[in-house]
Parts: C-alpha cells; sequence; structure tokens
C-alpha cells in the first residue's frame, strides 16, 4: 500500500488467555501499541514473564490478539489467514528439525517454497559459509554445539531473505564469549540489507548494543510499553567494545532507571507466587 | 564385545546342558516323576528336539511350512503398521475425527483381540488371510497408538518454525508430524513383529493346513513334545531375525538420532 507505512504496527494490541481448568483468565498483553519502520531494529526489553514472546507471536501471526489490530507495511495481518508471509523468525528454544542435516535445514523454507533442490543447495551452501558453517552442512543438529545450532537457524531464517526479522532472546542460551561472537555476526549481516527487526530481550546490554531504538515493557500481566529510547550510537559496532563506551553507559543508566522498578514488581510477583 | 558373545552363549549352553541332564532317561535318578523316563515325556529332550529340526531342515520339509507361516506374519506385520500409521496420523491431526473415535478405539483395544481369531476363520476361511487378519488387528493398535502420542507430542516451535518457513499442511505432514512420529514408531515395530508372529501362529492352532502353528499342533495331538519344542525354536529364531531386520531397517532410516555416545574405544 504506501510506500512509507511502518514494516510493523501493533495497535492497540490485548491478548488475553483463558484460564486453564476454569481459573482466571490471564491477560499477558494490555493496550500494546508500537511501531518498527522499515530498516530499523528495534529491540524490547522487559522483566521475565512479562509477555514479550506473546508480542512476536502476535506479529509473526501465530497467535491472533484478543483485540486490537497488527499491520505489516500497511496491510492489515489476520492470524486467521495464515502467518506473517514476510517476517522470518528466530525462536529462543531450538527449533532445527533434528532429523535433517545442516544444509538440508538452511534449504527447509525453499524447499517450503518449491524452489528446485540445486538451486536451493547452493544458496544453502554461500549462507553456511556466510554463518561461518562452510562444510558443517551434512552435520546433524544433535553434533553440533549451542552456538552453532544458532547460526544454522540463522541461516535458516535469512536465507528465504525476510523484510522483517522476529528474534524471541535468540541468544540467551549461549554463553557470553558466543553469545557476543553472534551478536557481532548479526549485526554484520543486518548491515547489508537492513532488514527491519523486532529484537526481544531480557539484557538491556544486549539490546542498547545491538538497537537503533530500545522499548521498555511493564512487568506483567498486563504488560504495554512504558518507554521509548532512541540509540544514537554510531555504527557499524562492536558489542563488546561499545558496552566500554561513556555515552553507552549513560543510556544504560537512563533506560535501567525505567526499568528497574518492572523488574523489581515482576520479582515481588513471583515470589509471591 | 567377543567376551559378552562368549558370556551369552555360556547361558544358552548352560541352559540346554541342564535340560539334557534333567531329561534324558537314565542319566540322574528320577527325583520328581516316578519313572525316569517320564521327564522326557514331559519336557523333550534337546538332541532328540535337535534332530527334528535338522531332518526337517535336511528334508525341505519345513520350508513350506515356515513359509506359509513367515508370509502371514509379513502380510500382517505391514497391513497391520500401515494402517496404524495412516490411522493415528488421521486421527492425531483431526481433533473432530479422534474426539469420536476414542471410545472405540479404546474399546477395540481393551478386547483380547485373539476371540477374534474364530470369526475370522468363518469370514476369510482356513486359508492365510484369517492368520493374515488376526495379525493386522494384534499388530494394528500397538502402532497407531505409538503414532498416535508422537504426532500429539511434535514439539509445537518445531511447528512454528517450519510454518514461518513457508510449510503448507501438507509440507508439515511429510517434514514435521512423519519424521517426529518415525522414532515412536520403530519402537513399536519391534513389539509389532512378535504380534505378528502370535497372529499367524494363534490363527494356525485354530485350524489349518499348513504353518509352523500346524506342525506343532499335529505333533501335539500325538504327544511328540519334542516336535512340538523343535516347532518353538524354529518360530522364536525367526522372530529375531524378523526383530533383527527391523533393527537394521530402523538404523538406516534414524541416522539422525543421536547415539548414547558419539565417541568409541579404539
Amino acid at each position: 500500500m504506501t510506500t512509507n507505512a511502518p514494516a510493523l504496527a501493533f495497535d492497540d494490541i490485548t491478548c488475553r488467555f483463558a484460564g486453564r481448568d476454569g481459573g482466571a483468565a490471564y491477560t499477558a498483553v494490555a493496550n500494546a501499541t508500537l511501531k518498527v519502520e522499515v530498516g530499523e531494529f528495534v529491540s524490547v526489553v522487559g522483566p521475565t514473564g512479562c509477555g514479550k514472546s506473546t508480542l512476536l507471536n502476535v506479529a509473526a501471526g501465530l497467535l491472533a490478539p484478543s483485540s486490537g489490530t497488527i499491520s505489516v507495511f500497511g496491510d492489515r495481518l489476520v492470524a486467521a489467514n495464515g502467518v506473517n508471509r514476510r517476517a522470518g523468525y528466530m525462536f529462543q528454544a531450538d527449533a532445527l528439525m533434528p532429523w535433517r542435516a545442516g544444509i538440508d535445514n538452511v534449504v527447509a523454507g525453499l524447499e517450503f517454497r518449491g524452489v528446485p533442490r540445486p538451486q536451493a543447495v547452493r544458496q544453502g551452501e554461500e549462507w553456511l559459509r556466510r554463518v561461518g558453517l562452510a562444510g558443517f552442512g551434512d552435520r546433524y543438529p544433535h553434533q553440533m554445539s549451542g552456538g552453532m545450532r544458532k547460526r544454522l537457524a540463522l541461516a535458516q531464517t535469512l536465507i528465504l531473505s525476510p523484510d522483517i526479522l522476529l528474534m524471541d532472546e535468540p541468544f540467551s542460551a549461549l554463553d557470553v564469549q558466543t553469545r557476543q561472537l553472534m551478536e557481532n555476526e548479526l549485526l554484520a549481516l543486518w548491515a547489508e540489507d537492513r532488514k527491519s527487526v523486532l529484537f526481544i530481550t531480557h539484557d538491556l546490554e544486549e539490546a542498547i548494543a545491538l538497537s537503533d531504538r530500545v522499548v521498555v515493557l511493564s512487568a506483567g500481566p498486563g504488560t504495554r510499553p512504558i518507554g521509548d529510547f532512541r540509540i544514537d550510537l554510531p555504527r557499524p559496532r562492536d558489542v563488546s567494545e561499545i558496552r566500554m563506551t561513556p555515552a553507552f553507559l549513560d543510556l544504560h543508566r537512563e533506560i535501567w532507571a525505567a526499568m528497574k522498578e518492572e523488574v523489581l514488581k515482576a520479582y515481588q510477583a513471583q515470589k509471591v507466587a | 564385545m567377543m567376551r559378552l558373545r562368549v558370556l551369552q552363549f555360556a547361558v544358552f549352553a548352560g541352559l540346554i546342558l541342564l535340560w539334557h541332564v534333567v531329561t534324558k532317561p537314565g542319566l540322574i535318578p528320577a527325583f520328581y516323576f516316578e519313572q525316569d523316563n517320564r521327564a522326557a515325556f514331559f519336557f523333550g529332550e534337546p538332541v532328540k528336539v535337535f534332530w527334528v529340526i535338522i531332518e526337517w531342515f535336511t528334508s525341505f520339509e519345513i520350508f513350506q511350512h515356515l513359509g506359509v507361516t513367515l508370509l502371514e506374519t509379513m502380510l500382517g506385520f505391514v497391513i497391520g503398521s500401515v494402517g496404524g500409521l495412516a490411522i493415528g496420523l488421521w486421527l492425531a491431526l483431526s481433533n473432530t475425527a479422534s474426539a469420536v473415535m476414542e471410545p472405540y478405539i479404546k474399546g477395540f483395544n481393551s478386547m483380547p483381540r485373539v476371540v477374534l481369531a474364530p470369526i475370522f476363520a468363518v469370514w476369510f476361511g482356513l486359508g492365510i488371510w484369517s492368520k493374515v487378519a488376526l495379525g493386522v488387528t494384534l499388530v494394528f493398535f500397538v502402532v497407531f497408538f505409538n503414532v498416535y502420542q508422537g504426532v500429539r507430542e511434535v514439539s509445537p516451535t518445531l511447528l512454528a518454525n517450519a510454518r514461518m518457513l513457508g510449510a503448507s499442511r501438507r509440507q508439515l505432514l511429510r517434514s514435521i508430524y512423519l519424521p517426529s512420529a518415525m522414532s515412536w514408531v520403530f519402537a513399536s515395530l519391534h513389539n509389532a513383529v512378535g504380534l505378528a508372529f502370535v497372529g499367524a501362529v494363534v490363527g494356525e492352532y485354530l485350524g489349518s493346513s499348513q504353518g509352523v502353528g500346524y506342525l506343532i499342533l499335529q505333533a501335539e495331538g500325538t504327544f511328540d513334545i519334542n516336535t512340538v519344542f523343535a516347532g518353538i525354536i524354529v518360530l522364536t529364531a525367526f522372530a529375531l531375525v524378523l526383530d533383527a531386520l527391523v533393527g537394521v531397517i530402523e538404523r538406516r532410516l534414524m541416522t539422525w538420532q543421536p547415539k548414547a555416545s558419539e565417541t568409541e574405544k579404539v
């Protein structure tokens, strides 16, 4: 439709889940409004269990919101009509097919779209190389380390060159060193063609280091954005070095002040429960 | 490994030796029966059993019967597992169908299905098909329940990921549901082979003109306990062979599964 419509626009989204076994309904997300502009890298941070993943599943079209609308490049997304075809989704948990070797996992998306096998494999090999897994195509996921599996998942998602990249704490299971390497690789890949990214994390440092904008969510239930911070750190960035700069520390202090109260609230709520 | 084989064989040899010692008339004094040839009457003698088997194979008499029993077993096994796989997938993927069929499935599963054998004999005659039918009813449910369980337990993340990558319903079935159910299916196939054998042999007991079950039945009629044991041993051996075949196919199709340990001692 319009050329300057945002890549993703959440408009007054509310997600209420029916209580299990007749329990009270749980409102995960309440009246959330959020935009991701074309080519923008937006991180969403919030305390644990605040409904961050719910928001992402709504954007992916995997979950229909109870009320509110979501638009993708100006077009309304209706979950009942299928998933968001313009988005790639990187899950927090392992989502590789364990019965497929590396290369077959990478080309899965092309295969589903009916791309001929030789062409798909050629592209797959290229992506394996780009994520640093050249020569590992014939290994099964269980033969790879956690970091390698994440790279494979990244290649699997990016090979379809989605216009929007949805990432749900993709690196949270990795050790600190591997994680920083992966973050740098993600930034390098992203810099090549500047997709729109919605990146979910509970790690504020990661969010600031990667993003153009950081959105802070309130503690659940009834999560909604409560703070929106522009990150004007220069690019290209090196995530392990940028953490030491004064500008980074200032931003961190500012955003943490907004976040702290929510984290404590979430912590209290969990302690009571 | 070698040591293990030796120990395994030692257990076998020990059992046969024990069998021989307690049944051979005149070897040791009778301690349970009044006469020392009674033990041989009730339990057979391993040496004689061995010669019955040799006689069967050298005279080629056994091959016709074994062929029939194996054919019944294979047909029961294949039809039962394919049916179990298909219906299992269907019911697991369709909530309405599974809700409607649930009490019937439960009922059929709880029923001692061997009692169907006489009915099958009436329906399908005394040829191989009544035995195949019995084998199918036994195999079907084992495979069915495993497939059903396997499909129901597919990781939701894996499904969501495939959907995001653009998989259609058909492609989900082929790339996610089927492979994910396969590990459950293979776990059940080892049981299923045994049950297909049960179906074939029980069917043959109840009425047949050939098959190893028929041989055993004939021998029982004349109190020829050695032949009965020979039949049991031949059946056991071939059940093991079929089980090993399933194992070979499983290893070829399931290469992606992690082994207990990936490193090997050299």
